[in-house]
């Protein structure tokens, strides 16, 4: 008698991150989530709905709108022995606890000489496409990439939302988890097979020969959608999904771009000094004798975002400006 | 779940010890000694606050001397003339318990029990430096003794001890952890954001204002619109008390109560210590804001000279004692540097070490 292999559930980002979020709160005493809404709002965007139900308001645990004071008292938490897991609602409100992520949560362990390690995940939502303008809608996760001592994660498939948490948990380094705002209604296939997600590694979404997007987070469905036209005129692209910005795997990135030897980066955050940039100045490093083409790079235009929905379109990368890219390196 | 809270805050000033519980006792008979003299009871513990506070004026001299030859850098911020502060503070907590510092940390890092061997290695930015020389006089660490830091951001540390309180308190731990700031932080919103959660949650934090009248070089009418810290603490809904903060068993006893009290889940207090510092901000600071006299006035209120002449008027204590304390905190001085100058400098090679709990990043 053989066992049929367990068929793989269909989910969305958003449950997936659920489930994930309710595990770690099963599996381990010293787990809690806290946060703005995380508790009887049930999440600004619905991922901890019921949780408080489930594990009470000291485990979920609503704060005062005090980025600074409740991210720092997750940081202090780690210290002394606990998993916080802390919500911010956008990227953009974590500027107010930059102080506590950039000169407590990722220099305590370097500067106490490896004494005092920071066990802390930070999760928030990133990106545009909602038509929230330019205070909810930036990308900002290559600012925290630049930073040593931190780990960055940018889940972009359902997979990813349901194992990069237990993984980033079992870090005994501070790690942020961005999370795009406009993949928390997609669906995907949910492997049973009890998938980890390891976090070092960057994923090849899709084989190509012609030409590599490399991409991350929101923009990767994008890069999918564009790779899916370029298909059609029979330009076949390598899509990798970088998961981690932060240390970046730019061997997955380097091998990519020796089998197809074109290059396209593709980053909703601003082109000047962003993480698209290091990516393709690491390209330039790592694989100028592979290039057929210059480096292209395809980024939001250099704008605060807008509210109107043409402008907030126009701003964005989208698939057609993915295209367009592919054909002048292509070409 | 968010608890009832009784609404008390206590903002008046705490009135000072009552002169002395132990009223004049006849002076004893003494044979001085050269040696270190063995005090019992309550007179040991005084004398051990004043010898604590010793131990941290003489290391910061040394360290002048030091930061003058060139020998150790930085930024060095002197805690001298704020010693009770720190050694009143820390006398009241127990070995559990948690501290966080500010940059003007050499004080609470030597009250806390952090030997001046590790502290004065970590001047030196030495291997055997508390900090594996990664720190320097702002970040001096000890995770053995709870001892946080050594945070060089104003305010930057209070978030942090509300989440090291919040650990112990989520986990049913009978402990208390103690943050110190200076009154520069009452400007910044991390003070305000952090009082509110304390007090909201009930967390077991004692903050302790150590208020020396200037933020940096700015004297505190010029950069507080209201000056009563104490009342604007018990404003959050947590008791709120100022202290003699140059009375280094006026502060012990302060804090004893608070600490007594949150261990009785009373929640976070807060304590204004009134204090004053000496020297300028840093070794770079010209010190060009301060009127002389006012100096000269608070020097008249030497933590040390005060508890020295109280001691030697209500207890035993003779100069043959205060002699032999003198030697005995030189000594551990002198071998403190003796053994930063042989210890060995942290490997270049070992730059990377510690930037996370990986190996080293290569990329």
């Amino acid at each position: 008698m053989t066992t049929a292999p367990p068929e793989d559930a269909v989910t969305t980002y958003r449950e997936a991150m659920r489930d994930a979020l309710r595990e770690a709160l099963s599996g381990d005493e010293r787990v809690f989530l806290i946060g703005e809404d995380v508790g009887r709002y049930g999440g600004c965007f619905g991922v901890s709905l019921g949780l408080l139900e489930e594990f009470g308001p000291e485990r979920v645990r609503d704060a005062p709108l005090s980025e600074s004071a409740f991210v720092g008292a997750g940081i202090g938490a780690a210290l002394a022995g606990m998993r916080p897991i802390v919500e911010i609602m956008t990227v953009n409100f974590s500027l107010l606890a930059l102080d506590q992520i950039l000169n407590n949560a990722a220099t305590l362990l370097h500067m106490s000489n490896g004494q005092l390690p920071v066990p802390v995940v930070i999760r928030m939502t990133t990106g545009a496409g909602r038509q929230l303008a330019a205070q909810h809608s930036h990308s900002l996760e290559g600012w925290y990439a630049h930073i040593p001592g931190i780990r960055v994660l940018t889940p972009a498939t359902v997979e990813d939302a349901r194992y990069m948490l237990p993984a980033a948990l079992a870090d005994p380094d501070p790690v942020l988890i961005f999370e795009h705002g406009s993949l928390y209604n997609a669906k995907g296939a949910l492997p049973r097979s009890g998938t980890t997600a390891g976090l070092d590694r960057a994923a090849v979404r899709r084989s190509g020969t012609d030409v590599s997007l490399i991409t991350y987070g929101g923009s990767l469905p994008k890069a999918l959608s564009a790779a899916d036209a370029l298909a059609q005129e029979g330009i076949e692209a390598d899509v990798v999904d970088l998961r981690t910005l932060r240390p970046l795997d730019t061997e997955t990135v380097a091998a990519s771009a020796a089998r197809t030897h074109r290059v396209v980066v593709v980053d909703e955050a601003w082109r000047t000094g962003g993480i698209g940039a290091e990516v393709s100045a690491r390209v330039a490093e790592d694989s100028f004798y592979d290039l057929d083409s210059p480096v292209e790079r395809v980024g939001c235009a250099e704008v605060p975002i807008p509210y109107a929905r043409q402008l907030e379109e126009a701003a964005l990368p989208q698939p057609a400006d993915i295209v367009a890219a592919v054909h002048r390196a292509v070409n | 779940m968010l608890m009832t809270r009784e609404t008390r805050s206590r903002t008046t000033a705490e009135p000072r010890k009552p002169s002395k519980k132990t009223a004049k006792k006849p002076a004893r008979k003494k044979t001085p000694t050269a040696g270190p003299r063995p005090h019992a009871g309550p007179d040991a513990d005084r004398v051990r606050l004043l010898e604590s506070m010793l131990r941290i004026r003489r290391f910061e001299e040394r360290c002048v001397e030091l930061y003058s030859a060139a020998t150790i850098r930085g930024f060095v911020h002197l805690y001298i003339g704020e010693e009770a502060v720190a050694v009143g503070v820390n006398d009241a907590l127990g070995p559990d318990d948690s501290v966080v510092a500010t940059y003007r940390e050499h004080g609470h890092a030597l009250a806390r029990g952090v030997p001046a061997e590790a502290i004065m290695a970590e001047m030196y930015g030495r291997t055997t430096g508390c900090s594996g020389g990664r720190g320097g006089s702002m970040h001096l660490f000890d995770a053995s003794r709870r001892f946080y830091g050594g945070n060089a951001i104003v305010a930057g540390g209070l978030p942090l001890a509300a989440g090291v309180a919040l650990a112990d308190h989520m986990r049913g731990l009978d402990r208390v952890t103690c943050c110190f700031f200076g009154d520069g932080a009452f400007a910044e919103g991390e003070f305000h954001e952090t009082a509110n959660l304390a007090a909201l949650w009930r967390l077991p934090l004692l903050l302790v204002c150590e208020n020396n009248l200037y933020a940096m070089g700015t004297a505190i009418g010029r950069h507080e619109a209201q000056t009563d810290l104490a009342a604007r603490a018990g404003s959050y809904g947590m008791v709120a008390w100022a202290v003699d903060g140059m009375d280094a068993e006026a502060v012990a006893a302060s804090a004893r109560r608070a600490v007594t009290a949150i261990r009785g889940g009373a929640g976070p207090h807060f304590i204004e210590a009134r204090t004053y510092r000496f020297r300028a901000h840093s070794m770079y600071d010209p010190d060009r804001y301060r009127d002389r006299a006012e100096i000269e006035r608070w020097k008249a209120q030497d933590p040390i000279g005060l508890l020295q002449a109280r001691l030697r008027q209500e207890t035993a204590l003779d100069d043959g004692d205060l002699a032999a304390m003198e030697q005995r905190v030189l000594d551990e001085l002198e071998s403190a540097v003796a053994a930063a100058e042989a210890a060995p400098e942290e490997p270049v090679a070992d730059l990377l070490r510690h930037v996370t709990s990986r190996p080293p990043e290569v990329n």
